[in-house]
């Protein structure tokens, strides 16, 4: 497939914005500024882009606790985004969620979540509502390798292929399920090798690569959309930072010579080098996007800085749609 | 359509289903062997023949995707009945109506409605044993998001079912499995019980016994024999168990100043503690004795008819308990 640069340019523009924000995000955690747990999507920028730029506005995702990267990709505001990670009145989530919930239903984002596997039976239901309204619409289930090893995600992606839904299985393996290697977890190399055991089409893709992520990502979205049912993308990719956290190098799971090599293969640098080789972008080009976004995030954190905590006494709003549980 | 009219509560429940399903075109129903089978205690009889495969789903056995196939298609815009076959299978999909389903509203700021229904059938009398058998609507009871309902009677299946349906939080209908067959009046038209108003089953002055489900229709065989011996109990049906009718329960107690609260689940933690505690504490000066609790000692359900129709509470316990509890000077 041949992408169109304006095509070209709004992968790229997706990868830097969660780029951006999770090395905002890692700044000010280190700093102490975010209560809580951050799981930082940096490195695995070309999947939830080169995925959610396949997607319309009215498709459904489900996400992980990894889960900013999916947001942002969706066209997560940053403003609300960066006041949710602080815990404060004006955040997607109201201080409510947190990094693990962030959410934007109207953006088709139905929560990061904090239970590994949980996303995909959600998938699994909006894709039953898509194909039961019959308007064309499909939901992708992200979720990661160590997922895969959990019966939710076993029973979504055999009902999903039992009921023949629209519904992409996007796989983001970084080899690692927490800090554990995938080889000390499953038996086989690749994920995708499970997708026939369900009965639907698989590809794996090189998860670094923002443009072969895309074509696997139209091809299977255009299949469900046309009726064709499920199917899965794996994307070899990795996560440049911890689990959780900030830490890079010195871990004790993983050598960083390894961190290195993947660190060579950063997704947005490699993508701008073939954008400039193959003359559809300028470095300038690319100084004034980077500029732009930075501009944006500044903003954030301002933005959320400046916004006020919930009070106490939104305790118990939003446990139901009207207060009646409550005694 | 005459008002004498009668259902049983299998039948009251599929045509609160059937009803809604008609008035709505976003109410589907998925679960396992629902479709042209209609579901294992026939619940779902003719509802597929009626309504199509695309309405009226039949599912792989895979009670996660079943609730989650609720959560996604609900939090998307549907209306989804998702079934789990018994109670005990809750256990399989906690996950999603514990941390998914209750949840997602509040951890998205209330950005999500979930308007769903799950259905199950609770509780024993059928020699089903321990994994088939159990009274597990404390466990939901405290999971803030919930809705719970267990109905007593076919008239109040068929109202809470479609105030289930009609509800914007999800919600977990518990039709106990000994009463499917209880037949009775039941109006034709589409009504509902507001969820979280108990009823006066019967009204009486010297005692309050609280009981929900099957506990409710022991509750009324012991008040016959109570007032033989001049003892006039009153009666109240909490039918939702969560929000409960707290209200309704304390004027009782300050009315009769003694009260028995009988359930079939398991005594230690289940919710008759929960409404022992908020009689104590709203109408303390209004006891007269103890609030008394009756359940399941503490033990899975036996499968033996001898020893399960020892293990679930009945008339005969809450007679007992009554007794104990008017003989408190």
């Amino acid at each position: 497939m041949d992408f169109s640069s304006a095509k070209q340019f709004d992968l790229h523009r997706r990868m830097v914005r969660i780029r951006l924000f999770e090395e905002a995000a890692g700044r000010l955690a280190e700093s102490n500024k975010l209560p809580g747990f951050l799981h930082l999507y940096v490195g695995e920028e070309a999947v939830a882009s080169g995925v959610c730029g396949a997607l319309n506005d009215d498709d459904h995702i489900t996400s992980t606790h990894r889960g900013h990267g999916h947001l942002v990709a969706k066209g997560g505001d940053f403003n609300r985004m960066m006041a949710e990670l602080m815990g404060k009145s004006t955040g997607y989530c109201k201080g409510k969620g947190g990094s693990m919930h962030i959410s934007d239903t109207s953006l088709g984002m139905l929560g990061a979540n904090g239970i590994v596997g949980a996303g995909s039976p959600i998938a699994v239901g909006a894709a039953f509502a898509n194909k039961y309204r019959g308007k064309g619409q499909v939901a992708v289930a992200f979720f990661g390798d160590g997922s895969t090893n959990i019966g939710a995600f076993h029973e979504a992606a055999n009902m999903a292929c039992a009921l023949h839904l629209p519904i992409v299985f996007a796989c983001e393996n970084n080899e690692y399920g927490e800090f554990t290697p995938r080889d000390k977890t499953m038996a086989i190399t690749d994920v995708v090798d499970r997708a026939a055991g369900y009965g639907m089409p698989g590809v794996i893709v090189d998860g670094m690569d923002v443009i072969a992520v895309h074509e696997a990502a139209v091809e299977a979205v255009e299949r469900a959309r046309q009726g064709g049912g499920p199917s899965m993308i794996e994307a070899k990719t990795y996560r440049f930072y911890n689990h959780h956290g900030v830490q890079n190098l010195g871990l004790k799971y993983r050598s960083d010579e390894e961190v290195a090599i993947w660190k060579q293969r950063d997704p947005i640098f490699t993508f701008e080098d073939r954008m400039i080789e193959n003359g559809v972008a300028t470095r300038a080009n690319f100084d004034d996007i980077w500029a732009e976004l930075r501009a944006d995030i500044e903003t954030a954190i301002q933005f959320a800085e400046d916004s006020p905590y919930p009070t106490p006494d939104q305790i118990m709003v939003n446990v139901y749609t009207s207060m009646t549980g409550a005694n | 359509m005459s008002d004498d009219r009668k259902l049983t509560y299998a039948q009251a429940f599929n045509e609160a289903v059937s009803q809604m399903m008609e008035a709505d075109p976003d109410v589907f129903c998925a679960g396992e062997d629902i479709g042209a089978f209609g579901g294992v205690f026939g619940t779902f009889a003719g509802l597929q023949a009626k309504f199509g495969e695309k309405r009226v789903v039949d599912t792989p056995i895979s009670e996660q995707a079943i609730v989650g196939l609720g959560v996604g298609a609900s939090v998307t815009g549907l209306r989804p009945i998702v079934d789990l076959m018994f109670m005990d299978f809750i256990c399989v999909a906690f996950d999603q109506i514990v941390n998914q389903a209750a949840k997602l509203k509040y951890m998205f700021g209330g950005d999500a409605t979930l308007p769903m229904t799950i259905t199950t059938a609770g509780g024993g009398g059928l020699s089903a044993a321990a994994q088939h058998s159990q009274s597990l609507e404390a466990l939901l009871c405290h999971i803030p998001g919930l809705k719970v309902v267990m109905p007593s009677n076919p008239y109040d299946m068929k109202g809470l079912m479609i105030s289930c349906i009609k509800e914007n939080n999800p919600t977990v209908m518990i039709k106990h499995k000994r009463l499917l067959g209880m037949s009775a009046p039941v109006p034709t038209e589409a009504y509902g019980i507001p969820l979280g108003k108990g009823n006066i089953i019967r009204p009486g002055k010297d005692v309050t016994i609280v009981a929900y489900a099957r506990m409710a229709n022991e509750a009324i065989i012991a008040a016959k024999e109570l007032a033989e011996e001049g003892i006039d109990c009153e009666i109240i049906d909490p039918r939702t168990l969560q929000p409960l009718d707290t209200d309704l329960i304390v004027d009782s107690a300050k009315k009769t100043n003694r009260v028995v609260v009988a359930q079939e689940a398991v005594r230690f933690g289940g919710l008759g503690a929960e409404i022992a505690s908020q009689i104590q504490e709203l109408a303390f000066d209004y006891l007269d004795a103890p609030v008394s609790r009756i359940g399941a000692p503490f033990s899975p359900v036996p499968f033996s008819p001898a020893l399960e129709s020892h293990y679930i509470p009945d008339a005969k316990s809450i007679v007992k308990g009554v007794r104990d509890v008017m003989a408190r000077r």
